[in-house]
C-alpha cells in the first residue's frame, strides 16, 4: 500500500490508460497538463502524437477508432485547449466514435476563480460528450479512466472527457484496477427473441424486401458487418448502406444498391420509397436519409435494430423495435430465419428485383469525362480513376474525407469491400476532418495506403496537420479536388438561391504544391485528363506525404440529388432534371 | 408504436433515480433544454442512507412519442439508474408543498384566513398585515387556494415542486 503510494496522479493516469491497452495519445502540451508530459517522458509503453492544433488531435483520434475498432485518446491542456477539441468531441457523438479526451485543468483550489486558462470544460461539453467527469481526488483518477474506457465503448459509442485538475496529477494516491461492473450503465445487448422472431416472420412475409444498414454494424465489428452479410445473402433481400456505413457490405455485390440518401442513388431511395418490409440495422433514420418525414417509406412495415433505444421511434414510427448490438441481432435473425420454415414469396420478390433493375438501368450514377487531351477533368471521374488504379495495386486502403461535393463524390465511386476502410464525419459534417482523421488511420496503419479525399476549402481547416505528418513521417496523401469553390455551397445557391454565389468562391487559394514543398511534402498537380493518371502513379509512388491538387470542372453538381424536404421518389437525376423537377418548397428551403 | 401524426398532449410525471453526484442535475436539465422538451416542474433530492442517490421527479408535456423519446434519453445517461413514467405504470401519488404569502388587512384578511381553514394551510408566520400559509397536497389544489387568495392579498408564492410515488407494493 505504502509503495504504491509513490505515484502521482500523472502516473497513475498512464498506468491505467496502459492497462486499457492505449498505444498512443493525439496531444498538444500546455501548463495545466505538464505533469502528464513529464511522466510521458520518463516512460516508452505509450506514444504520444504532437498534433499542431487540439482539434486535429480529436480527428486524429476519430480516424484511429474508426480504423481499428479501439477507443482513441487525446490529450489537450485547460482553457484553449479544452475548447479547440470541442468541434471534435461533438463530431464523435454525432457519429458515434469512442473517444477519451484527457483534458488539463486549473487545480482544484482555483476553480471558479477565473484562473488563468480556466474554462468550465465539464459545462462546456456535456452535450458534446456521452459523458464526463470532474476528477475531484487522486484517489479516483484511476477508477474514473477506467469507467470512461467502458463508456466511451459500451453501447452506442462514443466521446467522453477526463477533466484533470494539475494538483490531482501531482499529487499520490493508490492505484485502482478496472472494477468488473459499472454501477448504473449496462446497455442492453442481447436482443429479445420475441422481437427476433416477430421480424423473421414479418420478413419472411415480404413481397418488396429491403435492408437498410448503418454504421451501427461497422461500430459493432467485423463479425457483425460477415453477419450482415451472410443474411443479405442468405435472404436474397436488396440492401443499401447508409453513408456512415459504408463498407459493412461488399459494393461489389450484386445485391447491392449503393448509398441511400440525399446524394444516394436512384435504384436505393426508390427501393426504400416502395418496399413493403423494411429491415433498418443500425442506422438512426436521420433526415440525410429519409428525405420529407411524412413521405419516407409509406407503404414499408418496419424492422428497427440499433443498441441506442432512443433511436427508436424517433423520427419513424416502426413495428418491431430491437434494442440490440447489431451484430448479436444479425447473428439471431440468421438462426432463426433457418429455423422459421414459413415459406417466401419469390414470385413477388423476383418481381420486385426486376423492378429494382430498371432503377439501376437508369445508371444514376453516370457522367461524361471528355477523353480529348486538355480536357478539363470531371471530380466524378477523378475518384474513378483514383478507385481503379489503387485497386489494382491490392494495398489495404483507407479513404478518409472532408466535407462538401467531393464526400458526396467519394461515397458514390469509391468502393468499399470491407468495414472500417472509411471515414468521413457524416453526422455533424465537419470541414477539416480528413486530414487529422488520415493522420490518425495513417498512425494505426503505417505500412497501409491512406488518402483524404478533400475540397480546397475544407483542407485548409486543418491544414497545419502536414507538419504532423512530416514530423512523423506519415506518408498520408491528400487528394485534393479543386473545383475553386465551396462546391456543395454553390451548388445550393445555385439550385436553390437563384444562382447568387454569396462568398462561396475560394478566392486567393495557396499553391497547394509550394504549400507541400514548404511542410516537406510531395506536391503534385494535374490540370488535364491527361494528366491525371500520372499524378494518381505518382502520388501513389511517393514514400512521403502528399498533395496531390487536382484541378476539376469548377460547375459541376452533386448528383442524385433528393432536395431537403422532398420526399424520395422526387429526386433530381441531373442537370436537365434540374428546371423541370426541382421539387423545392418553402419548407424545403428553411431546412438544412 | 407511437404514431408521429398523434398531436394529443399530455402530462407525464417521470421519476428518474440517479448517482448523487455533481453535474448530475445539469446533464437531466440540459437534456430537456438542448432537445426542447417542457419541464414543468422539477425536484430532486438524496434519497438513500448513504446519500449515494438522488431522486429526480420531473413533470412534463409532450406528445406520447417525445415522452417516449424523454424516457429513452434520460435513460442512456451514465448516472442514471432507473426511468419511471408513474403516469403510464398505474396509480400514484403526487404532492407538493407551497408557501403562500398574502398581505392586506380587515375583511379581506379575515377571508383568508376561513378559506385557509377549509383548505388545511397552516400558517407559519404572522405579521399584523400579513400571512405566511403553508399548504401540501396535489398541484391543482395548490392551484386552486392561490387563485382563490389572489382576490385576497396575495404578494408571492414558493412551490416544491412535486415528489411522487407509484401507489401499492411497487417501487422504482
Ligand atoms: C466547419 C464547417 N463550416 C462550414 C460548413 C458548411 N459547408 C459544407 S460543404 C462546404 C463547402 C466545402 O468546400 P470544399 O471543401 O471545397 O468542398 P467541395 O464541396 O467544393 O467539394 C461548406 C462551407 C461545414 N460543413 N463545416
Ligand atoms: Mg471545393
Amino acid at each position: 500500500m505504502t509503495a504504491e503510494l509513490t505515484q502521482t496522479g500523472a502516473e497513475i493516469l498512464l498506468r491505467a490508460l496502459k492497462d486499457q491497452g492505449v498505444e498512443v495519445i493525439f496531444g498538444y502540451p500546455g501548463g495545466a497538463v505538464l505533469p502528464i508530459y513529464d511522466a510521458l517522458f520518463n516512460q516508452n509503453a505509450i506514444r504520444h502524437v504532437l498534433v499542431r492544433q487540439e482539434g486535429g488531435a480529436v480527428h486524429a483520434a476519430e480516424g484511429y477508432a474508426r480504423s481499428t475498432g479501439k477507443v482513441g485518446v487525446v490529450l489537450v491542456t485547460s482553457g484553449p485547449g479544452a475548447t479547440n477539441a470541442v468541434t471534435g468531441l461533438c463530431d464523435a457523438l454525432m457519429d458515434s466514435i469512442p473517444v477519451i479526451c484527457l483534458t488539463g485543468q486549473v487545480p482544484t483550489h482555483l476553480i471558479g476563480n477565473d484562473a488563468f486558462q480556466e474554462a468550465d470544460t465539464t459545462g462546456i461539453t456535456r452535450p458534446a460528450t456521452k459523458h464526463n467527469y470532474l476528477v475531484k481526488r487522486s484517489e479516483d483518477l484511476a477508477r474514473v479512466v477506467h469507467e470512461a474506457f467502458y463508456v466511451a465503448r459500451s453501447g452506442r459509442p462514443g466521446p467522453v472527457v477526463i477533466d484533470l485538475p494539475k494538483d490531482i496529477l501531482i499529487n499520490k494516491a493508490p492505484y485502482e484496477e478496472a472494477a468488473t461492473q459499472h454501477r448504473s450503465y449496462r446497455p442492453r445487448t442481447e436482443p429479445d427473441p420475441v422481437e427476433i422472431s416477430r421480424a423473421v416472420a414479418l420478413l419472411k412475409s415480404a413481397k418488396r424486401p429491403m435492408i437498410y444498414a448503418g454504421g451501427g454494424v461497422i461500430n459493432s465489428g467485423p463479425a457483425a458487418a460477415a453477419a450482415l452479410t451472410k443474411f443479405a445473402r442468405m435472404t436474397g433481400f436488396p440492401i443499401t448502406n447508409t453513408l456512415m456505413g459504408l463498407g459493412c457490405y461488399p459494393a461489389s455485390d450484386p445485391q447491392f444498391l449503393g448509398m441511400l440518401g440525399m446524394h444516394g442513388t436512384y435504384e436505393a431511395n426508390l427501393a426504400m420509397h416502395g418496399c413493403d418490409v423494411l429491415l433498418n440495422v443500425g442506422a438512426r433514420f436521420d433526415d440525410r436519409v429519409t428525405g420529407r418525414l411524412n413521405a419516407f417509406s409509406q407503404g414499408s412495415r418496419k424492422i428497427h435494430v440499433d443498441i441506442d433505444s432512443s433511436s427508436i421511434n424517433k423520427n419513424v414510427p416502426v413495428e418491431v423495435p430491437i434494442v440490440a448490438d447489431a451484430g448479436k441481432a444479425l447473428e439471431a435473425l440468421l438462426t432463426e430465419w433457418t429455423a422459421n420454415r414459413a415459406p417466401v414469396d419469390s414470385q413477388a420478390q423476383g418481381a420486385w428485383w426486376r423492378q429494382i433493375d430498371q432503377w439501376r438501368a437508369k445508371d444514376s450514377l453516370k457522367f461524361v469525362q471528355d477523353m480529348k487531351p486538355g480536357s478539363i477533368i470531371k471530380p466524378q471521374y477523378a475518384i474513378q480513376r483514383l478507385y481503379e488504379i489503387t485497386k489494382a495495386m491490392g494495398k489495404e486502403i483507407f479513404i478518409t474525407t472532408e466535407v462538401g461535393q467531393h464526400q458526396m463524390w467519394a461515397a458514390q465511386y469509391f468502393k468499399f469491400e470491407l468495414p472500417n476502410r472509411w471515414m468521413t464525419s457524416g453526422g455533424l459534417g465537419t470541414m477539416g476532418y480528413g486530414l487529422p482523421a488520415a493522420m490518425g488511420v495513417q498512425v494505426a496503419h503505417p505500412d497501409a495506403l491512406v488518402i483524404d479525399i478533400a475540397g480546397e476549402a475544407s483542407i485548409l481547416m486543418n491544414i497545419q496537420e502536414m507538419g504532423t505528418l512530416s514530423q512523423y513521417r506519415l506518408p498520408v496523401k491528400a487528394f485534393i479536388l479543386n473545383n475553386q469553390y465551396m462546391g456543395m455551397v454553390r451548388q445550393w445557391q445555385e439550385l436553390l438561391h437563384g444562382g447568387r454565389y454569396s462568398e462561396s468562391y475560394s478566392a486567393a487559394l495557396p499553391d497547394f504544391v509550394k504549400l507541400a514543398d514548404a511542410f516537406h511534402a510531395k506536391g503534385l498537380r494535374a490540370e488535364t485528363v491527361d494528366q491525371l493518371d500520372d499524378v494518381i502513379h505518382a502520388m501513389l509512388a511517393c514514400p512521403t506525404a502528399v498533395i496531390a491538387d487536382i484541378a476539376v470542372d469548377p460547375k459541376e453538381n452533386c448528383f442524385p440529388m433528393i432536395p431537403s424536404g422532398a420526399a424520395h421518389n422526387e429526386m433530381i437525376l441531373g442537370p436537365e432534371h434540374e428546371a423541370s423537377d426541382a421539387a423545392v418548397s418553402d419548407q424545403g428551403l428553411a431546412l438544412v | 408504436m407511437p404514431s408521429p401524426t398523434d398531436t394529443t398532449q399530455r402530462s407525464a410525471t417521470i421519476s428518474v433515480l440517479v448517482d448523487n453526484e455533481s453535474g448530475v442535475l445539469a446533464r437531466v436539465i440540459g437534456l430537456f433544454s438542448g432537445r426542447g422538451y417542457n419541464i414543468d416542474s422539477l425536484t430532486v433530492a438524496p434519497v438513500d442512507a448513504e446519500g449515494r442517490l438522488s431522486r429526480i421527479n420531473v413533470v412534463t408535456t409532450g406528445t406520447d412519442m417525445v415522452i417516449e423519446q424523454i424516457k429513452a434519453q434520460l435513460d442512456r445517461l451514465v448516472p442514471v439508474h432507473r426511468v419511471s413514467d408513474l403516469s403510464l405504470e398505474g396509480p400514484h401519488v403526487a404532492r407538493e408543498m407551497a408557501l403562500v404569502k398574502v398581505v392586506g388587512v380587515g375583511e379581506k384578511r379575515v377571508e383568508a384566513l376561513r378559506i385557509a381553514d377549509t383548505f388545511r394551510a397552516r400558517v407559519v408566520d404572522t405579521t399584523v398585515e400579513s400571512f405566511v400559509f403553508e399548504l401540501t397536497g396535489a398541484s391543482d389544489k395548490l392551484d386552486a387556494f392561490i387563485e382563490l387568495m389572489r382576490e385576497l392579498g396575495l404578494a408571492e408564492v414558493s412551490r416544491t415542486g412535486i415528489a411522487a410515488l407509484a401507489r401499492g407494493k411497487r417501487t422504482i
